[in-house]
């Protein structure tokens, strides 16, 4: 029997999840979009074991609730109950057991077909990798650093910026990487976080596999992510390596780099992603490389980060879409308010999500959304 | 057939309008312990003029029209007896103005106590509000309509006490205000010099309308705020203690805590109080005073100071208590209810006796918490039980307990505070014929239909 089975009657549905910590606003990125309370914490989690109990059936939209849940641990870092550090793991429990009967909603179906048809969730092959990608070089034994791309920096265009800025300073900086070109299955974060454990553990296991055949000792990853995942759960799966996010090594990089001066005066807020933060717990380290510039927070920041909505395969599946409280909508309005002309990220799938929320809530010519190793070669 | 669901999304924009089985399946029961019962329908209004819209179509209809809050009371308030139109309040979240001056804020109809005391902490940290232990999507509008009591509660009573105007959407549909905003742009009273007819809203758990907008009052935030804590093993002398500090006048908020862990509590009475001043001399003076109402009690050894290291003052010191929530979850079980009386203090020993005894007999976790009110002339004291909610046994036994615990409460002096129906009817039961009388026909003459939050204040037929 699954953990979340025994456990999950435990919610009271008291709410305190719906919030950051001063209460100023909803930061259940679900239930700020939706505002029923089906789609916050305690919705889901009630939900999912009236369908245990049999109290109600399997429905699209009961799958779709659960789906529309970022895996962002909003719930996880405020609830105040003892079970708070499980609740998201039961999310994904039951997740589990919907794909283990076949009941899954229609998006998140197609998701894992493309993986498991494609290796990546975007429907590509290995020919599209991106133009600059190919140029990099390999990894082969000896190379201190594995350059992990990561589905997105592998094959969407709007990446390009981080991940070349992104190995010009390592090239600065001295630091051995190789990538592993056609060699990289996408890291399985996602397809966990959508409860498909079998799939995950053939990516993960083809992975692995590669990092042993090549001795691997270190991994670069570009996306939280895959940070995340290989931290987390492939250190159990039979070998062991050392994982850096990138920003990570940036900060080490910003150490030995004179401050910058702050350039035309132009402010930068910075974008907790939820893989980094509220999942790994670094919140200082992204903003060491952005040392010297003129940083002004938004209210919600570090453990009390909104969600951008891309988190559990959110940026393709896009449950959270549309409408003015969409996460990506939300979340570009509070940086420009803070009156920075640039939104640091950390992380391509935030990257992308706010981006596109720029474009719609028409603030192009305010916010600019870079990620930390362009703004640091800027 | 008429297509309720179309007539809703002709109101309301379509995101906010459901009638699928997954929200009425949760818009039909609350965290308590009264049977579920599902609406057809649920919606978000965002406007007045929305929730008139609504009104009118149920009027015409007659379907039943149940608003709902953080749906946190726990005795199946929000829970829609005869189905109908399930209006959760919570996107008419604004705080519309605050008033500093005149000490007054004007939320609307589902602002949260959360939303609220963030803002007032962000832009007038010198203001404050009489905030629940409720956790904090409970809304403003709603804790006062069940007479809510607050961290202010001790000096200016129940918390619809400290309200300063209303705006409501009637039961025939037209919008009212209520109190000076009635023939004035200031909110600062719900009644007076005029008729109050505030009452009509306080109480009556959505049966006479929806507020959508309401004021309330402010107080000064004030600089120091330090929690007490006496001890005593004697519940009889609890309320001499809780009256004499009252009268001091020196103390903001008063809670007697009864709880069988961590071990330490059990057989004790905790009663915590808190001193606030501007200055340290104020905090010094005020200490003092109440040092020197209860030196009786520690010169005869009857009572003691707990002296409080910074950690455990933290969690007395945060607004809302998470302490109170998390009691749900020390059985493992996610589930606690409480029956809650206001009463004379003077009950305290007789009620408190009850609540562990009703423990033992029906295998149950207690604890209580008793508020005291309005400088001692009354106090909330809360029968509190858990109970599993994966185990349908120890729910049937928490509810057994806290129905006897209500019978007992009346029985002796008390009145049920947020009744659920049950104790509604017992309420009634007992409750001066005539006085009952008028309440029907003030309910019948506001809402001839019967559409608003059906099943409740109902004498059966
Ligand atoms: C852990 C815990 C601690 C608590 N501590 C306290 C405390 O310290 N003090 C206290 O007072 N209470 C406390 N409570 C009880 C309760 O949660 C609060 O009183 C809370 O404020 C109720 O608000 P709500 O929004 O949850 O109300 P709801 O349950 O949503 O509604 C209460 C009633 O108001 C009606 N209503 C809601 N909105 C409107 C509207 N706009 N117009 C007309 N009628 C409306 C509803 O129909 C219902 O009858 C506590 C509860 C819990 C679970
Ligand atoms: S998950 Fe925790 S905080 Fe959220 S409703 Fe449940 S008990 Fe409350
Ligand atoms: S993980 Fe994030 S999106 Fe999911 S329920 Fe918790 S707060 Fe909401």
């Amino acid at each position: 029997m699954k953990r979340y089975q025994t456990q999950i009657h435990r919610c009271f549905r008291c709410g305190y999840c719906k919030f950051p910590t001063d209460y100023s606003a909803l930061n259940c990125p679900s239930y700020n979009r939706f505002r029923f309370d089906t789609y916050s914490t305690g919705g889901r989690l009630w939900l999912t074991y009236a369908w245990l109990k049999g109290d109600i059936p399997w429905s699209e939209h009961l799958a779709e609730i659960l789906y529309a849940c970022t895996t962002c641990k909003n719930c996880v870092e405020q609830c105040p109950m003892k079970f708070a550090p499980e609740i998201v793991d039961w999310i994904i429990e039951a997740r589990s057991d919907m794909v283990e009967q076949g009941k899954i909603p229609l998006r998140v179906k197609r998701f894992l077909e493309s993986v498991y048809n494609y290796g990546n969730p975007l429907k590509k092959t290995n020919k599209e990798r991106l133009p600059w990608i190919k140029s990099l070089k390999k990894y082969e034994k000896g190379t201190e650093y594995l350059l992990y791309l990561g589905c997105l920096a592998s094959y969407d265009e709007g990446t390009k910026d981080m991940v070349t800025s992104l190995v010009k300073m390592l090239d600065k900086a001295g630091i051995s990487y190789g990538v592993m070109g056609d060699d990289e299955q996408c890291c399985g974060n996602e397809v966990y976080a959508m409860g498909e454990m079998d799939l995950f553990k053939e990516l993960a296991g083809k992975n692995i596999d590669k990092f042993r055949q090549l001795g691997v000792k270190s991994v670069i990853t570009i996306c939280p992510h895959g940070y995340n995942i290989m931290k987390n759960q492939y250190q159990g799966m039979g070998y062991k390596f050392e994982v850096l996010h990138y920003s990570q090594a940036l900060a080490k990089i910003a150490d030995d780099m004179k401050p910058k001066k702050t350039g035309n005066g132009v402010k930068i807020t910075y974008h907790d992603p939820c893989y980094l933060g509220r999942h790994n717990k670094l919140y200082e380290t992204p903003r060491k490389a952005l040392k010297g510039l003129e940083l002004v927070e938004m209210p919600r920041n570090r453990k009390d980060a909104f969600c951008c909505g891309g988190g559990s395969g959110n940026f393709i599946t896009d449950y959270l879409a549309g409408g003015n409280d969409s996460p990506a909508r939300v979340r570009v309005r509070e940086a420009a308010a803070t009156g920075a002309g640039v939104l640091a990220v950390a992380c391509p799938g935030c990257l992308l999500m706010l981006k596109e929320a720029v474009k719609t809530e028409d603030l192009d010519e305010k916010l600019q959304v870079m990620d930390i190793a362009s703004v640091m070669g800027r | 057939m008429i297509d309720i669901y179309s007539e809703l999304t002709a109101i309301i924009d379509k995101d906010y309008v459901s009638n699928s089985k997954e929200e009425l399946y949760m818009y039909g029961r609350d965290p308590g312990l009264m049977p579920a019962h599902e609406p057809e329908y649920v919606v978000m209004p965002t406007t007045v003029e929305e929730v008139q819209a609504i009104i009118r179509l149920a009027n015409r209809e007659k379907i039943a029209v149940v608003p709902k809050g953080g749906g946190l009371s726990l005795t199946g308030l929000v829970i829609p007896q005869k189905g109908g139109i399930l209006l959760d309040m919570k996107r008419m979240d604004k705080i519309i103005e605050v008033n500093e001056k005149g000490g007054y804020a004007i939320v609307e109809g589902g602002t949260t106590h959360g939303a609220l005391k963030s803002h007032l902490l962000k832009n007038y940290p010198h203001l404050r509000h009489s905030i629940p232990d409720s956790p904090p999507i409970a809304t403003v509008v709603a804790n006062a309509v069940i007479h809510g009591q607050g961290r202010l509660t001790q000096q200016r009573g129940f918390n619809s006490d400290m309200v300063s105007g209303l705006e409501v959407v009637l039961p025939t549909s037209e919008i009212c205000k209520i109190g000076s905003c009635a023939v004035s742009q200031y909110w600062f009273s719900k009644g007076p010099p005029l008729p109050d007819l505030s009452s009509l809203f306080f109480g009556w758990f959505g049966t006479t309308g929806v507020i959508t907008k309401l004021g309330i009052k402010l107080y000064p935030c004030k600089k120091y705020r330090d929690p007490v804590l006496f001890l005593t093993d004697k519940a009889e002398l609890v309320p001499d203690i809780m009256r004499k500090l009252g009268r001091t006048e020196m103390i903001e908020d008063l809670v007697v805590n009864a709880q069988p862990i961590p071990l330490r509590y059990k057989d004790n009475y905790y009663i915590l109080f808190y001193i606030t001043g501007d200055t340290e001399e104020e905090m010094e003076f005020k200490r003092k005073m109440c040092w020197s109402a209860l030196w009786d009690y520690f010169e005869k050894r009857e009572g003691g100071f707990v002296s409080l290291v910074p950690e455990m003052k933290a969690p007395m010191l945060s607004m809302p208590s998470k302490d109170t929530t998390r009691f749900a979850d020390v059985s493992k079980g996610g589930g606690f209810e409480y029956s809650g009386p206001i009463a004379p203090i003077e009950k305290y020993p007789v009620y408190v006796k009850k609540l562990i005894d009703l423990a033992e007999k029906y295998g149950l976790f207690y604890s209580s918490a008793a508020r005291m009110i309005d400088g001692g002339h009354s106090m909330m004291f809360s029968f509190s039980y858990t109970f599993n909610r994966a185990d349908p046994q120890t729910m049937k036994r928490a509810k057994d307990a806290l129905d006897e615990a209500a019978e007992f409460a009346i029985e002796n002096g008390g009145v049920m505070w947020k009744p659920n129906l049950d104790e509604q009817k017992i309420t009634m039961a007992k409750m001066d014929p005539n006085t009952l009388d008028l309440m029907m026909r003030i309910k019948k003459l506001l809402d001839p239909n019967g559409i608003m939050n059906p099943g409740n204040w109902e004498v059966s037929k």
